[in-house]
């Protein structure tokens, strides 16, 4: 390894790197050093052991059947009504937050005598028997592949993180429809013979990744009166094999993002993806939705990272001959899989660029007097092409959200504080605190590269008047990230709704769609009975050639509402209109899923909705994968 | 939702317009009344902190004339016209610099003041009261903080946007900049006055000339997007000489309404504003420019000239400001935006045909509010009458005609000011002393006034004398013919189709409509049809027995009223068609086509052929 020549330094490196993702993630035992490559190892023999993975099979055993995350993770509010957040796997865990009720109470007009408890535990009648397909089960009994038809397996796999399905989950209601069973393949080859059995005893299949979809893309439809079985992929979570030579690994789909960094660290390698999903998410998801991670500004996004898919269809496996890194073969049919939403197979293994973990790592903020001017800048420096690995602006309200955050321990963020006093104070005279906004940045690379680069930045940041704020201030916004989604079950402890939603868009209409979408949640908030002012807040997520992605938050105290659910739901439609309307796409990274379906036709025209129709058809007649997403 | 659907469905439910929410109207309040009790000095030297949109702090006009400079619209066209011409970007550069330097507004708070306390000396000895709505100014200023405002008001009068301004600082509510013809600017010192307070100039007519037509819309749109001032423009483009609603022009509202479509701001409101006056400063003086002396050209002596009109009562003025419209709501399923996604926003684009329909029907929509909101003097009621009577009335049957013509127009939504527990006799008096310069009394019957000229007069003089007076006084009834209209014409539709059939008297009716949609204000659809039978049915004029109307019994004085009211229009159609057939030779311009016509009118008036007088122009 040409590249490491010094095995200590390489040894800080990767020990940083993992302090990092180790600060957030969960801590593992880990027997698996160098990677070789593997075979299948249950064959139909069927050892049912369990791959090691972060994910077991019943995930219900780590994780929260009715919220996000890990279940020793969660925020509440203590009896002294200080917010603490549980828990030891993140930086924020076991610490109490005295400013997190405040901003809470004033921001939604809530307060935390008005609870709205979860369901503690499920009660097994919201799910409905299952309808077993009798010939295909004992076919499958056969290939001794894991299955299992329990409640508590087949609701767990019935939904993703949209917050309709949350509430559901929370207020205890009735699932309609829920996966009639689940099935574990371990292997490419198992899920070759899930696909025939599922064809020959006509069984719908829906693949089922990290979970963490939020356009309903997990929602059994309905109207499907075959049996359901839900494809869990956890289970295939090996690196197959890795070419140092070509810089690139075989992995199996079914592997979440977290395992995948941490399996590739020890190696010295890393992907680079890096989706605010990556403790959950897996690979498969990230094909199979057209996922972009944190990072693309260096690494690229899922459609640049992969070099070849293997995907199991109705007709049978699809995959290309060779790994040239570029062909020109007709259309490129990793473009039929990427983004098909598990409409037309599972993807089961896939070869992706590996990197040499960068030699260093700096974090770091510029503080904007407002957001015209943080958005001019990242314009600027997507016009010189020198975005740094991550570039993200938060608007002023997701600033104070940030700053609300901030623990009582001493730590960075007593730093930060006391950094942002003294701004306040002297370096920000003029800078209105209700205008000011935050770039968060991280360089990635060798150690005088990202000091050069960061000097860059900072450069054409002062011309829009920017002012670097700091490292901390930095590392504390893509904190806010990992966290985000706990908050939301926070907020519903209280009263409060919450949900994320992202386009992309040309500069140009950057400001204005941003503006107009705010102005219009407001606007539908007020005229559909919500009493209490919403939370608007968006951020520049990512940085293009020609445009960038947006990401917004919504959330409001629904108190006094009678169907709170519904009206969020009207709201969020009226926003994607006016997201429409101004410009923007359907979406940049989160999907179509069932949730923005109606908006299709209108997306590609009448022709792209037809032809997408007709690869259905062709590799899926029997609509065997019939989740419905897309179309 | 759509007003005039709404409005018809109303119709069909058969709910009268006193109980429709859209019609119910706002009280008065006379801004005089304070000027005529306190100091007009202080009044002009008070505070005057008006709230902004969004709260921005206001823009020195210089900043606002960079802004549109360095616009990329702007650069955008001034590469288009360099390499069309061949001239070099700089030089036409600043070509566009000059035409922004002769167009924009200098508004300047001392000016303002001195205007504020001009305008409360000449107010008061003018008029008796300025009445306005003070409902609608908190509706105005509501509407200021939230989004950009175009205000819109009826144009009657020089007197419009001064007033407009005026009311404005009264209420301590943002000025507005206020698109102006070029004319004005001829006027040395008062043109650069009325700069000085909100004014903008521009030509008018500017039609090929691609610069002009950039800087001036650039210009419209970064006041707009910024919400820097309300924007306030006519949308009949000019002064309507005849007291009938003129025609939208489309241009500058297409202008403000871009913006919205764009996505550049959230949305727009239009606030349609309603002045009427009870006399019009300028009312001879129209009919005599209609007649085709010419407009005397807006000079500063001139304007000095015209302080004798100090010396006469002009009675009342009001303005009523408008529900604001939202285009937003407007455009709801009508105008797809995301059609101006695939083209970038800052090159110029002829609209599309959904939008122009839409921008289109708003005009006309907007125009529409502004009549509703008019308010009638019960003149314009006597003067209707004596139109119709031009050989003058007994002034007991006047006044009994007056009382009957009061009771028609409340049941058709007429706002009518009429002066509450006074007897109608005085109310048909005092308007006559008003209007003394038009009608008089004499011997108990009531005619309109002929100027006596001076020395002998030939046929021509006289005609034209009369003419003068007739014309005058159809400016009044011009004022309730939106109310009577739609009615009206259904009235000879009838008397045409001769049949009462309803698909014939349908199909006179659309006749009518096409032939005086340039006159009146009419609607796109069938709405005006519908109105016009749900009101004569409604006050007993006709019946609709399945597929017919028929007129009642008690319906003959309505029809044969509104018959007269429009047979004016229908034989100055019909001098035009006779003179086209008869006498139009080959190669007629425009130019020589409205005095040839008119000769030609003469001629057969004073042949005896035609009676009616008030639309001849």
């Amino acid at each position: 390894m040409a590249s490491n020549n010094n095995s200590s330094d390489r040894q800080r490196i990767a020990q940083q790197r993992l302090g990092r993702i180790a600060a957030h993630l969960h801590k593992h035992e880990d027997g698996n050093s160098g990677i070789i490559a593997k075979e299948c190892k249950i064959d139909a023999t069927g050892s049912t052991e369990e791959n090691k993975g972060t994910v077991p099979r019943k995930r219900q055993e780590i994780m929260k059947w009715n919220g996000w995350g890990y279940s020793d993770s969660k925020f509440l509010f203590n009896k002294k009504g200080q917010a603490e957040f549980t828990g030891k796997r993140y930086r924020l865990s076991g610490m109490t937050l005295p400013s997190l009720q405040d901003w809470f109470e004033n921001t939604f007009g809530a307060s935390v005598k008005h609870k709205s408890p979860a369901t503690p535990v499920l009660n097994a009648s919201v799910v409905p028997p299952p309808r077993l397909n009798e010939a295909f089960v004992e076919n499958l009994k056969a290939t001794g592949i894991p299955f299992s038809n329990e409640a508590e397996d087949r609701l767990f796999r019935a939904h993703g993180h949209c917050l309709h399905e949350i509430f559901a989950l929370r207020e205890g209601k009735k699932f309609e429809r829920v996966p009639d069973m689940v099935v574990w393949p371990n292997c490419h080859n198992d899920v070759v013979k899930i696909v025939e059995l599922a064809c020959k005893h006509n069984v719908c299949l829906i693949p089922y990744g990290g979970g963490t979809s939020v356009t309903s893309a997990l929602e059994c439809p309905p109207e499907e009166t075959r049996c359901i079985v839900s494809l869990d992929t956890s289970q295939m979570n090996r690196i197959l094999w890795l070419d140092e030579n070509n810089l690139v690994a075989h992995v199996e789909a079914g592997i979440i993002g977290q395992d995948l960094e941490r399996l590739l660290n020890e190696s010295g390698y890393c992907t680079g993806h890096e989706p605010d999903s990556m403790e959950f998410s897996s690979l498969g998801g990230w094909v199979a939705t057209r996922a972009s991670g944190m990072k693309k500004n260096v690494y690229g996004n899922i459609e640049d990272l992969v070099i070849h898919i293997k995907a199991v269809t109705p007709r049978g496996v699809i995959e290309k001959s060779c790994q040239g890194p570029r062909t020109s073969t007709g259309p490129d049919i990793h473009h039929f899989i990427l983004g098909s939403e598990g409409t037309l197979g599972v993807v089961t293994e896939v070869t992706m660029k590996i990197r040499p973990i960068p030699e260093y790592q700096k974090y770091g903020s510029v503080v904007f007097p407002n957001f015209e001017a943080g958005v001019a800048c990242l314009r600027e420096v997507a016009k010189q092409r020198c975005a740094p690995a991550s570039i993200r602006l938060m608007d002023n309200t997701q600033f104070h959200f940030g700053h609300a955050l901030k623990p009582q321990v001493s730590s960075i963020f007593t730093h930060f504080l006391e950094g942002l006093k003294k701004f306040y104070i002297t370096k920000l005279k003029g800078f209105d605190p209700h205008q000011l906004v935050v770039a968060t940045l991280l360089f990635e690379g060798d150690h005088e590269r990202v000091l050069q680069h960061e000097k860059e930045v900072y450069d054409i940041a002062a011309t829009f008047g920017g002012l670097a704020a700091g490292e901390d201030n930095g590392q504390r916004g893509y904190l806010l990230t990992f966290v985000i989604a706990y908050l939301r079950d926070l907020g519903m402890d209280y009263c409060v709704v919450a949900e994320s939603f992202e386009t992309s868009v040309p500069w140009d209409r950057v400001l204005d769609l941003c503006q107009n979408v705010k102005e219009r949640i407001i606007r539908e908030c007020k005229e559909r009975g919500v009493q209490f002012q919403p939370l608007t807040s968006c951020r520049v997520t990512q940085t293009y050639d020609s445009g960038a992605c947006i990401y917004f938050y919504f959330a409001f105290n629904y108190r006094g509402l009678a169907d709170p659910v519904h009206t969020y739901e009207q709201v969020e439609h009226a926003a994607r209109e006016e997201i429409l309307a101004n410009g923007g796409s359907l979406s940049h990274h989160h999907g179509v899923g069932k949730l923005r379906k109606e908006w299709m036709k209108d997306s590609i025209s009448n022709v792209g909705v037809g032809m997408l129709k007709s690869v259905k058809e062709y590799v899926d007649p029997g609509n065997i994968f019939g989740n419905r997403n897309l179309l | 939702m759509s007003f005039l659907g709404h409005r018809s469905l109303m119709y069909k439910q058969g709910s009268s317009h006193s109980q429709d929410p859209m019609l119910k109207r706002d009280g008065f309040e006379d801004i005089l009344e304070e000027r005529r009790n306190s100091s007009d000095l202080k009044y002009a030297l008070r505070c005057y902190a008006p709230v902004l949109y969004k709260g921005v702090t206001p823009c020195k006009a210089n900043m606002l004339k960079n802004i549109v400079l360095q616009s990329d619209q702007l650069h955008y066209v001034i590469n288009q016209v360099s390499q069309e011409s061949g001239e070099a970007p700089d030089i036409i550069q600043e070509e566009a610099s000059v035409i922004l330097e002769e167009m924009a507004h200098r508004l300047q708070i001392s000016t303002v003041r001195f205007f504020a306390f001009a305008l409360s000396k000449a107010f008061k000895t003018l008029f008796q009261h300025v009445c306005v709505n003070e409902e609608g100014i908190q509706r105005l200023q509501q509407a200021i903080q939230e989004h950009p405002v175009v205000l819109l008001p009826s144009h009657r009068s020089y007197m419009d946007f001064l007033l407009m301004s005026y009311i404005l600082y009264t209420y301590d509510l943002a000025l507005p900049v206020i698109a102006a013809g070029m004319d004005f600017m001829g006027m040395k010192f008062v043109g650069e006055m009325l700069r000085m307070s909100g004014a903008f100039f521009i030509r008018r007519s500017f039609g090929g000339d691609k610069l002009y037509w950039a800087v001036f819309s650039e210009y419209v749109k970064t006041m707009l997007r910024n919400g820097f001032a309300p924007i306030e423009f006519f949308l009949e483009g000019t002064r309507s000489r005849t007291c009938k609603s003129l025609t939208p022009k489309l241009g500058l509202l297409n202008i403000v309404i871009e913006p919205f479509f764009k996505g550049e701001v959230f949305d727009v409101n239009l606030v349609p504003v309603s002045i009427s006056y009870e006399r019009i400063l300028e009312e001879s003086l129209y009919a005599r420019e209609l007649l085709g002396v010419p407009k005397p050209k807006e000079s500063t002596s001139g304007l000095l000239k015209a302080r004798r009109i100090l010396s006469e009562d002009y009675g009342s003025i009001h303005v009523y400001f408008g529900q604001p419209v939202s285009v937003r709501s407007l455009a709801q399923g009508k105008v797809n935006r995301s059609t101006y996604n695939l083209f970038p926003r800052h090159i110029p684009r002829k609209p599309m045909e959904e939008t122009q329909s839409f921008v289109n029907d708003t005009a006309y929509r907007i125009v529409r509010l502004q009549e509703d909101n008019m308010v009638l003097k019960p003149w314009v009621l006597m003067a209707s009458l004596l139109l119709q009577n031009l050989e003058g009335l007994e002034l007991s049957v006047l006044t009994e005609q007056t009382v009957w013509l009061r009771g028609l127009a409340l049941s058709y939504a007429a706002f009518l000011d009429w002066p509450d527990h006074a007897p109608t006799a005085k109310v048909v008096s005092s308007s006559l002393a008003l209007h003394r310069g038009l009608a008089c009394v004499s011997g108990g019957r009531v005619s309109l006034v002929v100027g006596e000229p001076l020395g002998p007069v030939t046929p021509e003089e006289a005609l034209f004398n009369r003419a003068v007076s007739v014309l005058s006084c159809a400016s009044y009834r011009n004022q309730v013919l939106h109310v009577f209209l739609r009615p009206a014409m259904l009235a000879v539709a009838m008397h045409t189709a001769a049949s009462s059939k309803k698909n014939e008297v349908y199909n006179c009716f659309s006749f009518l409509w096409d032939m005086f949609s340039n006159d009146f204000i009419l609607c796109p659809g069938d709405i005006d049809f519908e109105e016009a039978c749900y009101l004569l049915v409604k006050t007993g004029a006709v019946q609709m027995p399945q597929q017919d109307i028929v007129m009642t019994d008690i319906g003959q004085p309505t029809l044969s009223f509104f018959n007269g009211l429009l047979e004016p229009f229908l034989q100055g159609y019909q001098v035009v068609c006779r003179y086209l057939c008869e006498e139009a030779s080959e190669g007629l311009t425009e130019k020589q086509y409205i005095p040839a016509v008119r000769s030609f009118a003469v001629k057969l008036i004073l042949a005896g052929a035609f009676t009616s007088l008030s639309e001849m122009f």
